[in-house]
């Protein structure tokens, strides 16, 4: 890709000497606490959301190791139901849906598309101390003795009968679901306005489309939210009577405001890792994706169908049977879009010369995974089956599929993908690929089990079970230690790698992508001068070696 | 004014561009706020569709003659807040002053209204929770009282935010940071205006007039 000159006239012509990358440039506590750098910003919330998720990691163990066996030996009931749920909502609320995003969004958007920053970077930093503050409630909630509800917060458990902190995590979950608006909204204007020249829509990276379906889906469905828990609250507190049914009111309402929310909350979260494995797989496939606009399009067809889809999860609460059917039938449509990037992924990896690196294992980990979570997912959208299969394992296995095998095994493959623009330096490349092993076979062991425990009819959210049902929970329970071993390796290397890692250099995987012509780490404002774009994405064409005038494979004459 | 520092941000190209950020950066959010009030509306709606006759014996406890005067008072603050937009495009600092603090009074008037309103229904007993006036079969109309003060309780929370956005700039103005070519905050803050005008003009007939013949 050519550079040349652009913008503002005071810029020179040539930077003689490279400038200081992002890190060096102060060191100071308060040259992060006040950076406006959108990669800076990028880094805190990595740190932030890897707090939460480990967090979130001990409710899940405490969980595990309550259902090693059938009688309820390690808690009681009530703690039970407050631990599930707080491992739902800080998983959720604050790992998943800003992990991602809020990290590789962050720091990749604006260097994708050619840019020195998002278009607001102080808004930027106001939306990490917005989720730091929703991240305290959340904290302090865990003090006083969490929740009881369950993620989903129904009424009139929530609003009459629990008497745990409600409302305070209600508070925090408000507060939160600003953060992500605002990264949503900085996006949205980024990525329509912020493109270097030459970088028309249809050269866009497809992590860029994600982020911008992403983008939309947070803006227009997280203040829905908002004002879910914002009634959810006045009723707990003030017993105005909106979802109590003793007053004439109708809890069904909070089920229908929370969802419309909370279904496309599901593609904030799988949309984003959906981007990063366009980039892993047409990267080690050394090819162009195959059938550009399908995916980008598709991302947007997620979005879109996603808002019309919620009803889904009411199919035994007692919504209209005409309503179940309707979203029965529009929640098989949008398997399409998402079977349309499964597709395209595989076709763009046939006849590629593919080449295994750790990144590359966690994109097969994510097509495999998702494409079961996604399957069964199906099975659930069908009136008839769900009726039986509601509210059991089978549902828990289903979503796990989506989130974990899906959304966390995307955001790890774009950690390692990019860890070295991030760090400038590689990670341990042995190390990597076995803990992507053990993430894998841990995921698996976990959480297949659970399908067939709750297609045995195992239900969800008991501290206590049936002794038929030991074994498949002894494997669980195994598999979750695995996969537990498998997340906290790559915490470790990665920060070994920080000292002790190869020089990466701009470009280690000779891939294509404006954040690849960059030094690593990149330059406080990126990009020494704006870049022109002059080609479609990916460019990874059979031509290339002789562009490049070697032999020799391609990523070899590209280092 | 040689001592303002260039209003272009450092990563921006020209000042078109930061214009055109600025600008979609707020319609964005006007679309967020559309949202969020939307699923209040939704409440409004299916609580107005199953109880309303409720609803309408309800909305007789509003003040229509209080509603009716601050709804002319805030269309009277959108018609200032764009001619301070105008003063803005043309340069005149002291114009750009006077129409906001116009529209700073103006809104100021209509809370104060909104605060009258609000006392009044205190001493009425009609704030929804223990202590509600109406038992019995009009105990149904808690509901209604409950949207009206979430609903009018937001749309005044957007205006106090916007008192103080509005007071804010117009400091910046009559220190004389914005001119012809940069008066992209001014621009945004009068759409911000306007959409929380909108906002009552929804408000108040779905709460004052509708069901009163
Ligand atoms: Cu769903």
């Amino acid at each position: 890709m050519s550079t040349q000159v652009a913008g503002r006239p005071e810029r020179p012509e040539l930077v003689a000497e490279p400038r200081p990358n992002y890190l060096a440039n102060g060191y100071g506590i308060k040259s992060w606490l006040l950076t406006v750098d959108h990669k800076r910003i990028a880094i805190l919330y990595l740190v932030s959301i890897t707090v939460m998720f480990f967090l979130g990691g001990v409710f899940a163990l405490l969980i595990r190791l309550e259902l090693l066996t059938p009688a309820g030996d390690l808690m009681a009931a009530d703690m039970y139901n407050r631990m599930f749920t707080m491992h739902g909502v800080v998983m959720i609320f604050f790992f998943l849906i800003p992990s991602v995003p809020a990290v590789l969004g962050n720091f990749l958007v604006p260097m994708m598309i050619g840019a020195r920053d998002l278009a607001f970077p102080r808004i930027n930093l106001l939306s990490w101390y917005v989720y730091i503050v929703g991240a305290g409630f959340t904290i302090a909630v865990v003090i006083f003795g969490g929740v009881d509800t369950g993620w989903t917060f129904y009424a009139p458990l929530s609003t009459i009968y629990s008497n745990s902190n409600v409302a305070l995590m209600g508070i925090g979950v408000f507060i939160t679901g600003f953060s992500s608006i605002l990264t949503g909204l900085n996006f949205i204007v980024t990525i329509h306005k912020m493109r270097a020249p030459g970088m028309t829509w249809f050269r866009l990276p497809l992590f860029i489309w994600a982020h911008y379906a992403t983008s939309l889906i947070m803006v227009l469905g997280t203040p829905v939210l908002a004002i879910a828990v914002v009634l959810l609250a006045a009723d707990r507190i003030f017993q105005i009577g909106v979802f109590d049914a003793r007053q004439g009111g109708d809890p069904l309402l909070f089920q229908h405001l929370f969802w419309f929310y909370s279904h496309p909350a599901v593609y904030i979260m799988i949309l984003p890792s959906m981007g990063v494995i366009s980039e892993l797989v047409t990267c080690f496939s050394r090819k162009r994706i195959f059938g550009y606009t399908f995916v980008a399009f598709s991302s947007l067809a997620i979005a879109v169908y996603g808002f019309l889809v919620w009803g889904h999860h009411m199919f035994t609460s007692g919504q209209s049977i005409y309503a179940g059917l309707l979203f029965s039938v529009l929640s098989f449509l949008v398997a399409i879009p998402s079977a349309i990037k499964v597709f395209n992924w595989s076709a763009t990896m046939y006849k590629g010369s593919i080449s295994y690196e750790t990144p590359m294992l966690y994109a097969f980990g994510f097509i495999g995974l998702f494409t079961i979570g996604g399957l069964t997912g199906l099975f659930l959208a069908a009136t008839s089956v769900d009726v039986h299969v509601h509210d059991t394992y089978f549902v828990v296995a289903h979503f796990h599929y989506i989130m974990v095998g899906g959304a966390i095994m995307g955001f790890l493959g774009g950690m390692h993908f990019w860890w070295p623009k991030i760090v400038g330096r590689m990670y341990p490349e042995g190390w990597g690929k076995f803990a992507v092993l053990m993430i894998f076979a841990g995921f698996n062991l976990t959480f297949f089990p659970q399908f067939v425990l709750g297609y045995m009819g195992m239900p969800r959210r008991y501290h206590a079970y049936p002794d038929e049902f030991q074994v498949l929970n002894v494997m669980s329970t195994a598999g979750a230690s695995i996969l537990g071993v498998g997340y906290l390796i790559p915490m470790v290397y990665f920060l070994w790698s920080l000292r002790f890692g190869a020089v990466a250099g701009p470009n280690p995987w000779g891939a294509t992508g404006l954040e690849w012509t960059t030094p690593s780490p990149p330059p406080t404002e990126n990009f020494d001068v704006t870049p022109i774009v002059t080609e479609e994405a990916y460019s990874y064409s059979k031509e290339e070696p002789e562009v490049v005038g070697g032999t020799q494979s391609t990523r070899a004459s590209l280092r | 004014m040689s001592e303002v520092p260039s209003p272009l941000a450092h990563h921006f190209d020209d000042l078109t561009q930061q214009k055109e950020a600025t600008t979609l950066g707020m319609w964005t959010f006007l679309v967020t706020e559309i949202l969020f009030f939307g699923g209040l509306f939704a409440g409004y709606a299916q609580y107005r569709t199953l109880y309303p006759q409720a609803f309408a014996a309800a909305s007789h406890h509003l003040d229509i003659v209080l509603g009716t005067i601050n709804t002319a008072v805030l269309i009277a603050s959108s018609l200032t807040m764009v001619m301070g937009v105008r003063a803005a495009q043309l340069g005149r600092r002291k114009q750009i002053v006077i129409f906001l603090l116009l529209t700073i009074v103006l809104g100021l008037v209509f809370l104060g209204i909104k605060a009258v309103e609000y006392t009044h229904k205190y001493h009425e007993g009609l704030i929804p929770g223990p202590g509600f006036a109406l038992q019995g079969e009009e105990r149904m109309q808690v509901r209604f009282f409950a949207f009206y003060f979430l609903m009018t309780g937001m749309h005044a929370l957007h205006m106090v935010v916007g008192v103080v956005i509005v007071g804010m700039i117009a400091f910046f103005a009559w220190r004389g940071r914005y001119s012809p070519e940069y008066y992209g905050p001014v621009d945004v803050t009068g759409l911000y205006w306007h959409f929380v005008d909108i906002v009552w003009i929804f408000l108040f007939p779905l709460l004052y007039l509708l069901g009163r013949h």
